[in-house]
């Protein structure tokens, strides 16, 4: 909601195991970060900004 | 059989008397071969009688193509949670268990506007310049 470039997808592993099965989705909650980097579990806000933040790069604004 | 029990309405009645604006959920479907498509709708319809803030709207993920595009969707089923504006929050899969406190949570948020984060935080989200995609895979326990 705080951006528009952000999209947010909550995904139901079960339903859609190829899906899963190309993350190598095995614990949840695991996000996937533009298809390429990833988080595991759930974690405080600041932390998970963190982590996004981090995967993101340069692009990301000063940290 | 509805899908939501009696408590579980009084609950969400009572949550819900704080929405501001009008909800959408579009919800993409299809006929014949999804497992939990039938329950999935259902399941939406029945939030979105919950208050008369919330709306519903159901398109096939088949026919509809054009609505597919719009909103960028790929797989069913599939629930956007817009409010006049779409915020790129997608449900994929029947809310059930735990993504189902999310999507009253998403509800909630997009009705009002608010995320609910940090000031700190949406600070950062702001500077953003570039793509972000979460997809975030739960499991129904």
């Amino acid at each position: 909601m705080e951006n528009e470039f952000i999209k947010a997808d909550c995904i139901e592993s079960i339903e859609f195991p190829d899906l899963a099965q190309k993350y190598s989705v095995y614990a949840v909650p695991r996000t996937v970060i533009n298809e390429s980097a990833f988080i595991e579990g759930s974690m405080p806000e600041e932390f998970f900004l963190d982590s996004i933040l981090k995967n993101l790069g340069p692009a990301a604004g000063p940290a | 059989m509805p899908l939501l029990r009696e408590g579980d309405i009084v609950e969400i009645k009572k949550r819900f008397e704080q929405l501001a604006n009008p909800v959408k959920l579009v919800h993409f479907t299809q006929e014949l071969n999804l497992d939990y498509g039938r329950e999935a709708k259902q399941l939406l319809e029945e939030v979105a009688a919950t208050s008369d803030k919330i709306s519903i709207e159901v398109f096939n993920f088949l026919i509809d193509k054009e609505k597919v595009a719009e909103y960028g969707v790929d797989k069913v089923p599939a629930t956007v949670v817009r409010s006049g504006k779409d915020y790129g929050i997608r449900f994929y899969g029947l809310p059930a268990g735990y993504e189902f406190s999310n999507l009253i949570d998403a509800i909630l948020s997009v009705s009002s506007g608010d995320s609910g984060l940090a000031d700190e935080t949406k600070e950062k989200l702001k500077a953003i310049t570039q793509p972000l995609h979460l997809e975030v895979f739960v499991t129904p326990t």
